[in-house]
């Protein structure tokens, strides 16, 4: 699924992102399953806010690791947790 | 003790709580145990909420809240409460059956995450049957609100002989209710399930049939529901990876506050499950005999011990394979390398020749007068 440049991105109400202190990880809870992070998946869906678009999240994210050239990675990232329902775009 | 020292112990994610066997419902296919009526003795909101914020403390993080039927229970809200505040995803395992509006909201407000209503067939005429209660009108109308309420949905069917044929329409069931997740559970022979298994076990073209039907159903709706689709191991070649693995995951404690390394196994032998009553879920999670007793290899068996597949399915399920041939430490009789395989053949040819429709043998329903036989 593609990623709309216009459209802000949400993180799903259908699931929950939650530090875990016993994994020393994000993960994403859902019915019945998990999901574990990395850090950078986690960066990204942290600022999916409903607000921020595509090109917003990825300014914020090259601004504080100050670097260039992420929107590829960061565009494949959130195709597969939309596919995966994790953000929405509506 | 069978499992060796030397095992490194992983942390518990799933903590499986029964907060009753008592249920208004009668399903002849209940995974609560035979003779539960013996077990009827509850833990205290006390004891759940000192179960809960000890193994959370250990890393358990998804919480079942299942029976029996937990609605019963009169201090529900205050265990989701005291769940949600510890960080746990909390899922309500429900028959629906009793619940109404009022209580969605208030479950809600104390935090639960998700409502699983199980229905039993697509039709009123063998959903209420299967139940042993009217209860099929109800149950939708509880799906809905949960829907309405803004949790995700789960709308479970356990499948067996009777409803298999129904999968299109069951399929249908779960589009119009918008369910967001579907679980098709084939049914496990433990339990009520095992003493019915003659009248239960669909055919292998019953089987085949209702999974493609399943699997196209799966594809239509990509996107918009997710299926769980719990297969039915009589007509695998390989087990299951029960448990993922003994006392690696999977924590269940029992209404009566026996901590089992997995729902059935409080029917094995020599085990001697611990209670919470006596011990803490760290003591019982690393030291307890029951949960270090299938822990790593050193218990297998031939052909499990040397096969080169015992890491990807740890030699299938201990309470099947003491089900079928009496032996805890044997491979699961549903792999093909196992010297008991045939029984699952003569298990399969033996509910063939049973039909459901003469009522030579009727279900065995699950309600108490029942459990006293047990």
């Amino acid at each position: 699924m593609a990623i709309n440049k216009i459209l802000p991105l949400k993180f799903s109400p259908m699931h929950r992102l939650q530090w875990e202190e016993a994994q020393q990880k994000e993960v994403i809870l859902y019915p019945e399953g998990m999901v574990e992070l990395n850090q950078p998946s986690a960066e990204i869906l942290k600022l999916c806010d409903g607000i921020r678009v595509l090109g917003d999240i990825v300014e914020t994210l090259e601004a504080k690791f100050a670097t260039t050239g992420l929107e590829k990675d960061i565009v494949n990232f959130l195709e597969d947790a939309l596919k995966n329902g994790w953000i929405q775009q509506n | 003790m069978a499992g060796s020292s030397k095992i490194k112990i992983t942390p518990p994610r799933w903590l499986l709580a029964e907060l009753t066997y008592a249920c208004p419902l009668q399903c002849p296919y209940c995974a609560n145990p035979l003779d539960y009526q013996r077990h009827s003795k509850e833990l205290s909101t006390e004891d759940w909420k000192r179960v809960l914020t000890q193994a959370r403390k250990m890393g358990a993080v998804q919480l079942g809240l299942s029976g029996g039927e937990p609605l019963v229970r009169k201090d529900l809200e205050e265990i989701v409460q005291h769940a949600r505040a510890l960080g746990y995803y909390t899922n309500l395992i429900t028959s629906a059956y009793g619940m109404d509006e009022a209580r969605i909201i208030a479950l809600k407000e104390a935090g639960l995450d998700h409502i699983q209503v199980s229905i039993q067939a697509s039709s009123r005429e063998l959903s209420d049957y299967l139940a042993g209660t009217k209860s099929f009108e109800h149950k939708k109308q509880v799906a809905r609100w949960v829907k309405k309420q803004g949790y995700p949905m789960v709308l479970c069917v356990v499948i067996h002989r009777e409803n298999i044929d129904e999968m299109p329409q069951i399929l249908a069931m779960a589009e119009e209710l918008d369910a967001d997740y579907l679980e098709l559970a084939n049914t496990q022979y433990y339990g009520w399930a095992h003493a019915n298994r003659d009248l239960l076990l669909p055919t292998q073209a019953q089987f085949t049939k209702a999974e493609k039907i399943a699997q196209a159903f799966k594809e239509k709706v990509e996107g918009k529901m997710k299926i769980y689709y719990v297969v039915p191991d009589f007509y695998e070649d390989r087990p299951k990876a029960c448990m993922n693995g003994w006392g690696t995951t999977f924590l269940t404690i029992a209404p009566d506050g026996v901590a089992l390394p997995c729902h059935s196994a409080r029917e094995l032998p020599e085990l001697n499950c611990p209670n919470v009553n006596e011990f803490s879920i760290e003591e019982i999670w690393h030291h307890s005999k029951a949960f270090n007793f299938f822990r790593g290899d050193q218990w297998m068996q031939e052909p499990c011990r040397s096969c080169d597949e015992k890491e990807k399915d740890f030699g299938g399920c201990r309470c099947q394979a003491y089900l079928l041939q009496g032996d805890m430490y044997a491979a699961d009789p549903v792999c093909s390398k196992s010297p008991q395989h045939h029984l699952i053949q003569e298990a399969i040819d033996s509910a063939a020749k049973h039909d459901n429709t003469q009522n030579e043998q009727p279900l065995i329903f699950r309600n108490s007068k029942n459990s006293r036989l047990y």
